[in-house]
């Protein structure tokens, strides 16, 4: 049965899909800005981070509005709980490209890093982006669909991400101590590394939260959500 | 004939076993509902219900009107043989293992074990006193002490001794509506039946009222069980621990209350809960 107060839960969801694709937007543009050293790209995603603050600030009040004026049970119950709490996930997505972009005056300040291994850490920070921008829009389809199988296909990739990361610390790390030159520049990309490594996090997070939307089942910290041939 | 139809609280309450993947829990089943269907007539209001009822617990029966859930209520204590051509059509309610609606049951004995609450509260045009020691007078207690103890023990367990315990011999009319309900509650509790069926018994209380028949509800059922029928779906997810959907005579859905209300396995029920039914 339709409800007057239907359009409200819409809006929720308009928002939170709003939210979802600003947030994947400011991470292709972060790596970009960085791959290209371009700075006023990375001025632009620095000052779109307060667009992602308004809007989780915007879902925390309709959430809590929902809640106090609608009594909502079981899946739309669900669904305010989920939302809020991918919001401030995505949030915190926000947070990470604005680190990355923090770097990007420094790292073109510098010459750009070259590897004597087969290992090119800039094709590999475009590699994680591309895996967790996947991960974060794929999420945000199982928010729409209601998806609990896609959702826990998201939380498996995490471990693609993970590995690169700690390929990248291995590499970096034993380059600063054979070139210490690099040490700059090396570090700076690690701390990359580490908000895109986050960036992926979080975007299993709401794939957590999606399975819990789908199923009512809390999977978070569990070994269903484990990729069994990568871990 | 015996005169109690049921065997004594004491007795043990697990007689009836709970099959595996039974709607009940494994806790023991006081009552135990099985394939009953039921008829005002030739009007069909129950079809088929099994569900079984634990022991010390709140049950909350739900569903729209009509559906069906105050006629089964009202067969718990056999209320609706006072109805013309309503009967029983298929099926049994055994409380304790016995079926009651065998023809050497005591309808009055049964009724004394299985009390009841109304939707409007209903007390005797007779003083506070005389409301709760009516039942125990009519089993022939006459001994002042006693009947002083029922009273104050009984008013006591429907929180309602202190602002009554000076004017316990004025009319229970003069009473709040909230007042009245618990006192027909202590009226209810004052022969110690095991069960309390209890028909939206807040339906025409305010909400501070309300809270207290609630809060006495969650006392009482350390005692007593609890079956409740009710149209507010905040009132049975506070209150009780297991709820039965019904819609259109069928028990749709049974189930812990958590569940109903947080993750209910049919979607008539989860409409419903949700206030998006119809």
């Amino acid at each position: 049965m339709k409800r007057f107060f239907d359009k409200e839960l819409e809006n929720f969801r308009s928002h939170l899909v709003l939210m979802g694709e600003t947030a994947v937007g400011l991470v292709r543009q972060a790596t970009q800005s960085l791959l290209d050293g371009d700075l006023s790209l990375a001025d632009q995603v620095a000052a779109a981070d307060d667009e992602l603050d308004k809007l989780e600030i915007k879902i925390d009040e309709e959430a809590v509005r929902y809640m106090n004026l609608r009594s909502p049970v079981a899946t739309e119950l669900r669904l305010i709980i989920v939302g809020m709490k991918a919001s401030h996930d995505l949030e915190r997505v926000g947070d990470e490209t604005t680190n990355i972009v923090r770097r990007v005056g420094r790292l073109t300040a510098e010459p750009r890093l070259k590897t004597d291994t087969d290992l090119d850490p800039y094709s590999e920070l475009a590699r994680m982006t591309s895996i967790a921008v996947e991960m974060l829009r794929d999420a945000l389809e199982c928010f729409l669909q209601v998806d609990a199988d896609k959702a826990l296909a998201v939380c498996k990739r995490d471990v693609e991400v993970d590995a690169i990361n700690k390929r990248l610390y291995r590499d970096m790390t034993r380059l600063m101590v054979e070139r210490p030159a690099t040490v700059t520049t090396a570090l700076e990309l690690m701390f990359v590394s580490k908000s895109l490594e986050r960036i992926a996090d979080h975007a299993t997070n709401i794939a957590e939260e999606m399975i819990y939307l789908a199923k009512g089942q809390d999977v978070r910290h569990s070994d269903e959500t484990k990729n069994p041939n990568l871990a | 004939m015996d005169s109690s139809p049921l065997p004594p609280p004491s007795a043990p309450a697990a007689s009836v076993s709970v099959p595996a993947g039974a709607a009940a829990s494994a806790e023991a089943a006081l009552i135990d509902v099985k394939g009953l269907s039921f008829s005002y007539g030739d009007s069909s209001a129950l079809h088929g219900i099994n569900l079984k009822i634990p022991e010390r617990r709140v049950t909350a029966f739900i569903g729209p009107s009509g559906c069906g859930k105050s006629t089964l209520l009202r067969c718990l204590n056999r209320m609706n043989d006072l109805i013309d051509g309503a009967r029983v059509t298929a099926g049994d309610i055994r409380i304790r293992g016995v079926d009651i609606y065998q023809p050497d049951v005591d309808v009055i004995e049964l009724r004394k074990r299985v009390g009841m609450v109304f939707q409007k509260s209903n007390p005797f045009p007779k003083s506070i006193y005389e409301n709760i020691t009516y039942g125990l007078r009519l089993q022939g207690v006459g001994n002042k002490g006693q009947l002083d103890e029922v009273v104050e023990r009984s008013l006591r367990g429907a929180a309602l001794w202190d602002e009554v315990k000076d004017r316990l011999h004025t009319s229970g009319l003069g009473l709040s509506g909230g007042q009245q309900q618990r006192l027909c509650i202590a009226r209810a509790i004052a022969v110690e039946p095991e069960i309390i069926l209890m028909d939206e018994p807040c339906s025409a209380l305010d909400p501070i009222a309300t809270a207290k028949v609630e809060e006495l509800i969650h006392e009482l059922k350390s005692k007593f069980t609890i079956v409740i029928v009710t149209h507010n779906m905040q009132q049975a997810a506070r209150c009780s621990d297991r709820t039965a959907f019904f819609y259109l005579g069928k028990l749709i859905e049974y189930a812990e209350t958590q569940t109903i209300f947080m993750n209910p396995s049919n979607p008539q029920t989860e409409a419903y809960v949700s206030g998006r039914f119809g």
